[in-house]
């Protein structure tokens, strides 16, 4: 068996007294879609926040590629090459489109302040090589001509794709996306189902998807987790889900 | 139609009046029983007449007037001025240019000028300085003056008591104001909005009444007096030369006069601002400076994308104070004098003034900015004071009309290929 990619095991988190996630198992292997479905409230985001380190878990294990992540440190976790999108777009707005995907590299970029100052030619490579890589991530997702334009200025669908082409930049091995497809038309969601399937398939990354829109997750999924109420309800393939009997009533109610 | 613009034209009229003899000084002065107009001779009131006149006359006929000169051409602005690339290729001459009028102007003008200018270059300093964590951080900080005044201590002590001279203090009293940066940083670094300006003022007062009362080490409110001008190369620009020194007149065999010593410090002035405006310029393009502006943005997505925001809010807290300790120190030396006096919450507000009328993150602007906030108190002298009214209703009408500043933050254009 080779190694999963994160490996989550009863990850709980509590709120004072309220649960809102509790006892969740999750397993990714290396390039795979996994996906995260449940009614609203049902936890799902908290999930993400957990995994991402923004909130710390209660109880539970995260282990990313083998290593221990939960407790760690936000900044710290996306290093490793975990990176998360927003469920409500979060661009640095008043910036160019470039702008937003060199803050991204931040970190391969950041060598030290003087060579900076002084423009030296290793500064410059490196400038060139994250510029390169810009412009390459841009092209993926069909946003060159948009290069030189504020990212506020961008239209919903492009804010989207800006968004994952900036976590795509900082070269993440598992690419967490909260709810992708929301606010998008058919025709967007469709370019969006094919760039997922050819990060998979072309970039060799793993992506772990929350997602309401049923076509999109049960068309690409590898495997698919359901949430209801913060407890995990059944996971499998798109088929074994779509005819599971607590998950059509989790959705629909008794009948 | 005609019957309105009557109405405009009587009341645009009477305006006028009210305006111009306000300006002008006149005033009604009782005299036993009758009241009389004072303050304009004859000739003056024919010029205000005729203003008068004009101004009724020409609201009246306004549809005429405009339908009269629809014909005549505009000049065309973006026809006139050179192309893109043409613009581009001239930057550096112009900048250049620019450089060198800045070093020979003081030649040519009398040392009043000069003098204003210097102040006008110790405020450019501070305002970016305080750009880079007001404009770029978005971190409101109204206690800036503190570490002006650090700067400037820093200098004033070391010279009183140890004697070191203006160019090691430099550097120190830098270092100095960027430690307390860093120090005030910490505490801050949770905070944001109203919060973070409320602990900085704090931080601006509780420097300035530590300076008042530590009166063994700073003297208190009677400051430090005879603070060592800076020397070129050794050379001095007094009078007669200390123990073992040479003066710069005697130096060059040339008459004694005290204008070098301003033009000096002036041009001391200019280097130090084309340092600071590099070096932020730099930084502004590097990877530290667009992430300050990510994370005004938006705190989360930073996060989310592996940039450490305590890094980055201290880098800023720490530079922006290093510039404020540059310019404390040069202003040390150019006064001779301190006191707390100088250092007041009121230096702050000009400051972050400064920065907001001059357009958040724009250095072009900040410079503009400095330039009018510091020489239009100096033309309006007469109106001492009416000063602070003027600053206000400047300040209220740049927010209503104009509220990204003089000189707005253009992003920078980037090329892919």
């Amino acid at each position: 068996m080779s190694q999963l990619l994160l490996d989550v095991n009863a990850l709980t988190m509590r709120f004072g007294g309220l649960v809102a996630v509790n006892g969740v198992n999750l397993k990714i292997k290396n390039r795979q879609i996994v996906s995260v479905i449940g009614p609203n409230g049902a936890g799902k985001t908290t999930v993400f926040n957990c995994l991402s380190g923004f909130y710390i878990p209660s109880d539970g294990s995260v282990l990313f590629k083998g290593e221990q992540i939960a407790g760690l440190k936000d900044f710290h976790i996306s290093r490793k090459g975990l990176v998360r999108t927003f469920q409500h777009v979060r661009l640095f707005s008043n910036m160019t489109v470039i702008e937003n995907m060199l803050v991204a590299q931040h970190r391969h970029l950041n060598t030290n302040l003087l060579s900076g100052l002084l423009k030296t030619a290793s500064y410059r490579r490196l400038e060139q090589e994250s510029m390169d890589r810009a412009a390459f991530w841009l092209e993926e997702v069909d946003m060159l001509a948009f290069a030189n334009r504020e990212a506020g200025n961008l239209s919903y669908g492009q804010q989207r794709r800006l968004e994952i082409a900036r976590c795509m930049v900082t070269q993440p091995e598992l690419l967490l996306l909260d709810e992708p497809a929301a606010g998008l038309n058919p025709n967007e969601t469709k370019q969006l189902d094919e760039l997922i399937v050819r990060l998979r398939d072309e970039h060799e990354i793993s992506v772990l998807l929350i997602e309401h829109d049923m076509s999109l997750v049960m068309g690409i999924s590898d495997h698919i987790y359901v949430i209801a109420q913060g407890t995990p309800l059944a996971d499998g393939s798109a088929d074994e889900i779509k005819n599971n009997s607590d998950v059509i009533k989790a959705y629909l109610g008794e009948e | 139609m005609m019957r309105q613009n009557f109405y405009t034209a009587f009341f645009a009229a009477g305006i006028t009046l009210i305006l111009t003899c306000l300006m002008v000084g006149v005033k009604l002065t009782s005299e036993g029983t009758e009241l009389r107009v004072v303050g304009a001779t004859a000739a003056q009131w024919t010029w205000i007449f005729g203003g008068i006149a004009i101004v009724f006359l020409s609201q009246l006929f306004r549809d005429q007037i405009s339908a009269a000169t629809a014909g005549i051409p505009r000049p065309n602005l973006e026809a006139i001025l050179p192309a893109e690339s043409v613009r581009s290729r001239l930057k550096p001459w112009l900048i250049a240019m620019v450089i060198v009028g800045l070093f020979i102007w003081p030649f040519m003008v009398s040392r009043g000028s000069v003098d204003l200018a210097t102040l006008t270059l110790i405020y450019i300093m501070l305002g970016l300085g305080l750009n880079i964590v007001v404009g770029l951080a978005g971190l409101l900080d109204l206690g800036y003056v503190a570490f002006y005044a650090i700067g400037a201590y820093t200098y004033a002590l070391l010279s009183n008591y140890f004697g070191l001279s203006f160019w090691i203090c430099l550097p120190i009293a830098a270092l100095m104001a960027a430690l307390f940066g860093f120090v005030l940083g910490f505490p801050v670094l949770r905070l944001r909005g109203d919060y973070l300006a409320i602990v900085t003022l704090g931080f601006g007062e509780i420097i300035r009444i530590l300076l008042n009362n530590w009166t063994s080490i700073t003297g208190g409110p009677n400051g430090i007096s005879g603070i060592e001008k800076p020397t070129l190369f050794g050379l001095e620009f007094n009078r007669r030369a200390s123990d073992g020194g040479t003066t710069f007149h005697d130096f060059m065999g040339i008459d004694y006069s005290s204008s070098y010593k301003v033009i000096f410090l002036y041009l001391i002035a200019v280097v130090l601002v084309l340092a600071v405006l590099y070096v932020i310029n730099r930084l502004m393009r590097m990877p530290v400076g667009r992430a300050w502006e990510a994370l005004r943005e938006d705190e989360i997505a930073c996060r989310s994308l592996g940039l450490n925001r305590t890094v980055i809010k201290l880098s800023a807290f720490t530079i922006g104070a290093s510039t404020a300790g540059f310019a404390g120190c040069f202003f040390a030396a150019r006064q001779g004098f301190i006191s707390p006096e100088s250092f007041i919450f009121i230096e702050s507000a000009i400051i972050l003034a400064i920065v907001v009328l001059g357009g958040m993150g724009s250095q072009l602007g900040v410079i503009l900015a400095a330039i009018v906030m510091t020489i239009l108190p100096e033309l309006a002298r007469e109106f001492q004071e009416y000063r602070m009214l003027l600053f206000g209703l400047l300040m209220v009408l740049m927010m209503r009309w104009r509220p990204q500043g003089l000189l707005p933050s253009k992003r920078p254009h980037m090329e892919l290929k």
